[in-house]
């Protein structure tokens, strides 16, 4: 009788043990799942100098300390409800832009390694040491919707083109005539990808009833030429491709040394 | 009217305590008071070093990410400030959630739910096991698992930064302690009271039970939210109360009439 008390404790842990550890795997998965769902965002805009969206929520500790030193309220904290994974910084540039503060007090104060304070800085040479520089930063890129962006349609409007920061650098205009009319010009404003910093400036100036200019995550807006493709024009470009060229030359070098020895290092290149 | 106010000495010390750090907080974010900026999980103290919250640091390394080294110096200071002088501390003298858990069990009372001895379907350890699961979680999905579905941090952040639809959160923690379980959330479920109970033991205040002047009132067994750790010693043995979970709350020596419960220094004795 002990004896079959005994062995029904030792089944009844087991059950137990095994009971439980279903629910917590149950449980886990379901954690999990949600946080997956609830972390991606890919329309979110951070403050600047943020890190890769994908570290950015691991290394960001929800401390509202930016936001704290954003003079503009630019900055919010993600809450629930808003559809943004919460306690983190974002800017909705329509209702708020970031105003690029030179001096970028959002940035230096963020205690955790999400806002990386070398993506906003330059090497000054007269001082020779690294300086502030908000015209890194790298938020997001402004997109035109020429649909609706009536400087398209031939009507005069450069709001977009004034109220950013680096006008003519990262907006300019673009003069070409109009046919309809025979005697007017349109002004089309155009976007350089590189130089924009995704302020969203433009987009929180723009008068048409929804903003026909507005800034969307990089990883959302930009593309990818891949490597092969080279521009022949452009001296840096050549570069890569001589150095690209010679890692695979040195490649075959190594192994038919003596092809190397004889033939003529110039012609290979060329080809 | 003294009499009340001695009845609750420690209560009243807690609520000032906890106010007025939540206090400092928002001044810090409404009226730029230099004092403590951010919020719970990392606050800037007086611009002189951080303080974070130990368990938000390991949730975010198991998620795969080493902090800056701000952060890590001021999970150290809490860390070793807790373990050496606080232990549990934190959940009756700093957290916000306390407040509304206690209103909880005010509410209780009067509707007649409140109960002396709980039975309840799930056992005391659960805590841990949100705490163990949590940091299980955070690596898989490479995220701090924890901290995104925290009604701790979203009442504490709600109240500095705004609250969104935190509320709902918050109220279901709140529902839950009145209707569904005493002291549910703090004494059952919050993986962050139970990482600080874990590193109690060695703390530097504790409660002192003496069994000499006890009349076995049993008031101080219906007030406090973890019963088990006073439960095996009152009018039983004189003791200092070395359960991992008492969070130093004093409720009990506050209704104590008899002076067998006070607040003492640990002896690092067996
Ligand atoms: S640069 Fe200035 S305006 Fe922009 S987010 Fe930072 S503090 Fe705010
Ligand atoms: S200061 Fe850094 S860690 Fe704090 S909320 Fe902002 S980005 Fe996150
Ligand atoms: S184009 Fe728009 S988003 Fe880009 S820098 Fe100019 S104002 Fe800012
Ligand atoms: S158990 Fe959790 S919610 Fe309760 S007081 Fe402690 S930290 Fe706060």
């Amino acid at each position: 009788m002990k004896k079959k008390d005994k062995v029904a404790t030792r089944r009844d842990i087991l059950k137990t043990l095994l009971k439980g550890g279903g629910y917590l795997g149950i449980g886990g998965l379901t954690w999990g799942a949600y946080l997956n769902e609830a972390k991606s965002e890919p329309m979110i805009l951070r403050p600047p100098a943020a890190i890769d969206e994908e570290e950015f929520v691991k290394a960001c500790v929800k401390c509202g300390t930016c936001v704290e030193a954003c003079p503009y309220d630019t900055l919010r904290l993600g809450t629930p409800g808003d559809t943004k994974p919460v306690g983190m910084p974002y800017f909705v540039p329509r209702e708020i832009a970031c105003e690029m503060c030179p001096d970028i007090p959002c940035v230096p104060v963020c205690p955790s390694g999400a806002l990386d304070i070398n993506k906003v800085q330059t090497f000054d040479e007269k001082k020779q040491e690294k300086v502030l520089d908000i015209n890194k930063a790298q938020m997001g890129v402004a997109i035109i919707d020429n649909e609706s962006c009536i400087a398209f349609w031939g009507i005069q409007c450069d709001i977009c083109y004034r109220a950013c920061p680096l006008i003519d650098e990262a907006i300019k205009l673009e003069y070409t005539q109009n046919e309809r009319t025979g005697k007017h010009a349109f002004l089309r404003p155009v976007v350089d990808n590189a130089v924009c910093t995704g302020c969203g400036l433009c987009e929180n100036a723009c008068v048409t009833e929804k903003a026909s200019i507005r800034v969307l995550p990089r990883t959302l807006a930009t593309g990818k030429a891949g490597d092969h493709y080279i521009k022949g024009w452009d001296k840096e470009d050549e570069k890569r491709m001589k150095e690209k060229e010679g890692e695979e030359q040195q490649e075959k070098v190594s192994d038919k040394a003596l092809e190397y020895l004889n033939g003529d290092w110039e012609d290979l290149i060329d080809d | 009217m003294i009499k009340l106010l001695s009845q609750n000495k420690y209560l009243i010390l807690r609520r000032i305590t906890q106010s007025g750090i939540l206090l400092l907080f928002i001044g810090g974010n409404y009226w730029g008071w230099n004092i403590l900026k951010g919020d719970l999980s990392t606050a800037n103290f007086f611009d002189l070093f951080h303080l974070s919250d130990p368990y938000m640091v390991i949730q975010t390394f198991a998620a795969g990410y080493i902090l800056a080294n701000d952060v890590l110096l001021g999970t150290l200071i809490i860390l070793l400030f807790y373990t050496f002088i606080g232990g549990r501390s934190f959940c009756s003298w700093v957290c916000p959630m306390n407040i509304v858990t206690d209103v909880a069990v005010r509410i209780r009372k009067l509707l007649k739910l409140y109960q002396d001895d709980i039975k309840v379907p799930i056992n005391r350890n659960f805590r841990y096991w949100i705490l163990g699961l949590s940091i299980v979680v955070s690596a898989f999905a490479g995220i701090a698992a924890f901290e995104l579905i925290s009604p701790v941090s979203m009442l504490h952040r709600g109240l500095i930064y705004g609250m969104g639809f935190g509320w709902a959160a918050i109220s279901v923690v709140f529902f839950f302690d009145i209707f569904v379980m005493q002291n549910g959330w703090c004494g059952y479920v919050c993986p962050l009271g139970g990482f600080y109970s874990l590193i109690n033991r060695f703390s530097l205040f504790k409660v002192k039970h003496n069994h000499e002047t006890c009349t076995a009132c049993n008031k101080c067994l219906i007030v406090c939210p973890e019963k088990q750790v006073l439960l095996p010693y009152i009018n039983k043995i004189s003791i200092k109360i070395k359960g991992m979970e008492c969070s130093n709350c004093g409720r009990c020596v506050d209704v104590c009439e008899d002076n067998a419960l006070c607040f003492s220094l640990n002896n690092y004795k067996k």
